[in-house]
């Protein structure tokens, strides 16, 4: 497990200094944004829906034991194995005996948030198994081997050229003449290069949107159908997932899904959507023999019951993400693991530890638009909040910020001083901007007055504008 | 402990003390109910209204239909189609009664093979199990009469749409399975699928196909 979420200020100075990913991030950034207004402004009952979503979600929640066993019991009913894991190290192991015992030397693999999570493929890899992600964007980050930027748009933070030179390094069986200038090319190329993983692989492994306690299915929702691919030929279907992804009914499952693909991308329905129940039934002419559900706990347990439970309606739509101001200035790796942007900053110090992933509840400026788009209605800035009371209890802040916010709270404390300071603070910097109403350097205020103009307080201060109102 | 026990205590440890009955009965009940939520309204009406809307949806992303009266003119609009889209006169079906019954020698040259899809298949063709008017949606259950493979393999996808089966929503889908199949039961796969592959995974640019088909013809049979 790589622990770059504790590098998160370091991370983000390259970031910023990268004009690659500043201009995929501005190419990109506005159009998922868009997209999501329009398919909401087309469906006059989607905040209803967002409503309904999020109490199917809180039912299942203060359920959730009775859900997973009713789950567990219609998998195996339906002829199905429910694999039950504690850790990451679980996960794999429970992934690479069923690949073991189906001699399984190469994998496909439909797009998983969870296959990240538990670092599954270079598992696989140092076991001597091959594994190929078939989602494009999956495939191209896979060729470069690195995380996903982005929950649903692996690859947003890469432009078209860079994918010619991954696509020109890596597929030396083809004609290094060929021409890739245009985004179609890429995509038949990757396309037919797949085509023929799919139908040689031994196993298939997804994720799953949804688990139905109901009828014992998993869903993908996918529209390249890659997730398809990757599970109807081989003989092993793996479906992994975590224990928060039940919903009780078919029906329930159908309101939510009413809400993801608008959050997600603006469609009104993605292109794909699949429920799978079971291995071959008798008569069935192809799809896998066997069928595999991993569950996976790996902290969830923990959330629930506290302030932190509502990230769990969490439905990986990254709309959160599209609409965040710091998430579309310094991309998705600066995050550092699994889950970036604002869902991200929340879940992260969950599952690997607040100590593993300080400065995350601070990259967000708490403008409140994540909270505002989520279609599960998860209060993702009041958790932020929350983390921040749970660093600062820890004492995992900087020196510098305690020491800061220590000064401030004495002083507060102390009010003819802070007035009397907080004006004296005024007029000094009011005289140094030589009435041009900025400053262009402020003592321990470099952070900011190194990239902007510090505006330089003009006339009184607050407490006596307030005095002043109210005589 | 096994992990199951370990994962599901922690469960009960967290979560607000009640009545075991009842929480259990709470479930159970919404289980067996299985209530219908909130439906928006697009789809909902006649069915001139729920054609008009599936057709508006389904060329949105990138599909193709066309509305015939008569179920035995199948073989010809096909027919036509393959010959239109450059592709050979070969279409793969599953052994649904209903396709099998055609008239298939109304398509001319066409050739007709039966079962699950190979590789090298151009094109298929697949009889709706439903069709969802509000997002343009095919509903399609596996087995041998409707192969899932049909669904992906191919390069153009046709679907053969009855009028009486194309509702308003997905929660009328569900009734039909239901009926079908019995409470609680699911065929292995039910693919829900709306318009051809695409993906939009570089630069977000829609490109189609990615991995499945590269049409996907709805012919609704009023």
């Amino acid at each position: 497990m790589d622990l770059g979420a504790a590098n998160f200020k370091d991370n983000v100075g390259k970031a910023l200094a990268d004009d690659k990913l500043q201009n995929a991030m501005t190419e990109t950034g506005p159009r998922f944004i868009y997209k999501r207004t329009k398919a909401r402004e087309a469906l006059p009952e989607f905040d209803q829906l967002r409503d309904q979503a999020r109490d199917i979600k809180d039912h299942v929640l203060d359920h959730l034991d009775i859900y997973l066993e009713t789950y567990e019991a219609k998998v195996k009913a339906t002829g199905g194995y429910v694999h039950w894991a504690e850790t990451p190290d679980d996960a794999r192991a429970a992934v690479l005996d069923i690949c073991r015992k189906a001699n399984a030397r190469m994998v496909t693999k439909g797009k998983s948030m969870i296959s990240e999570e538990i670092d599954l493929n270079q598992h696989l890899e140092a076991n001597g198994i091959t594994p190929v992600e078939t989602d494009l964007g999956e495939y191209i980050i896979q060729l470069r081997n690195e995380r996903p930027s982005h929950i649903i748009a692996p690859a947003v933070h890469l432009t078209r050229d860079q994918v010619e030179a991954d696509f020109r390094r890596v597929h030396t069986h083809l004609d290094p003449k060929r021409d890739l200038t245009e985004i179609p090319a890429l995509v038949e190329e990757a396309r037919a290069v797949l085509r023929q993983k799919y139908l040689t692989a031994d196993v298939g492994i997804t994720g799953a949107n949804f688990l139905i306690a109901e009828t014992g299915t998993s869903i993908i929702v996918t529209n390249e159908g890659n997730g398809d691919l990757t599970q109807t030929l081989p003989k092993v279907h793996i479906v992994l997932a975590s224990i928060e992804k039940l919903v009780p009914t078919l029906e329930d499952a159908t309101t939510i899904l009413r809400v993801l693909a608008r959050s997600a991308t603006g469609q009104d329905f993605s292109n794909y959507t699949t429920f799978s129940t079971g291995g071959r039934r008798p008569g069935d002419p192809d799809g896998p023999v066997e069928y595999h559900v991993i569950l996976l706990d790996n902290g969830r347990t923990n959330v629930l019951g506290t302030e932190f439970q509502d990230m769990l309606r969490c439905i990986r739509c990254g709309a959160c993400l599209n609409h965040c101001p710091v998430y579309n200035a310094v991309g998705g790796h600066a995050y550092g693991w699994v889950y970036p942007g604002p869902i991200g900053s929340v879940v992260t110090p969950a599952l690997i530890g607040i100590e593993n992933a300080k400065h995350l509840p601070n990259a967000s400026t708490f403008c409140g638009r994540c909270e505002e788009v989520c279609p599960m209605r998860i209060p993702i800035p009041k958790m932020l909040r929350h983390w921040r009371e749970k660093e600062f209890e820890r004492h995992l802040q900087p020196t510098s910020m305690r020491w800061g916010l220590g000064l401030w709270a004495w002083m507060a404390k102390r009010p003819k001083l802070y007035r009397k300071a907080t004006a004296l603070a005024a007029r000094v910097l009011a005289n140094q901007a030589f009435g041009k109403g900025r400053l262009k350097k402020v003592p321990l205020a470099s952070g900011w007055t190194e990239f902007r103009d510090m505006p330089a307080p003009q006339g009184k201060t607050f407490h006596q504008l307030w005095k002043e109102r109210r005589s | 402990m096994s992990a199951r026990e370990t994962i599901l205590g922690r469960v009960r440890a967290k979560l607000p003390k009640g009545p075991e009955g009842a929480r259990r009965e709470a479930v159970e009940l919404h289980m067996a109910q299985h209530p219908r939520n909130l439906i928006p309204a697009r789809g909902q009406g006649d069915i001139d209204h729920r054609i008009r809307v599936f057709t508006e949806m389904m060329l949105a992303v990138g599909g193709t239909v066309e509305i015939i009266d008569d179920i035995n003119e199948v073989p010809h609009h096909v027919a036509v189609y393959l010959r239109d889209g450059n592709l050979p006169a070969v279409v793969r079906r599953g052994s649904d009664p209903l396709l099998a019954k055609l008239p298939w020698h109304r398509g001319g040259t066409l050739e007709v093979t039966e079962g699950p899809a190979v590789d090298a298949d151009r094109a298929s063709i697949s009889h709706a199990f439903a069709g969802v008017a509000e997002s343009g949606t095919i509903v399609q259950i596996s087995g041998p009469e409707n192969p899932t493979t049909l669904n992906f393999l191919p390069e153009a996808h046709i679907v053969v749409l009855e009028s009486a089966a194309l509702f308003a929503s997905y929660e009328e889908a569900w009734s039909k399975l239901r009926n079908s199949m019995g409470e609680g039961n699911m065929p292995r796969t039910v693919n829900m699928i709306s318009g051809p592959s695409r993906t939009a995974d570089i630069e977000q640019t829609i490109v189609r196909p990615a991995h499945g088909p590269k049409n996907m013809h709805v012919i609704i049979v009023r």
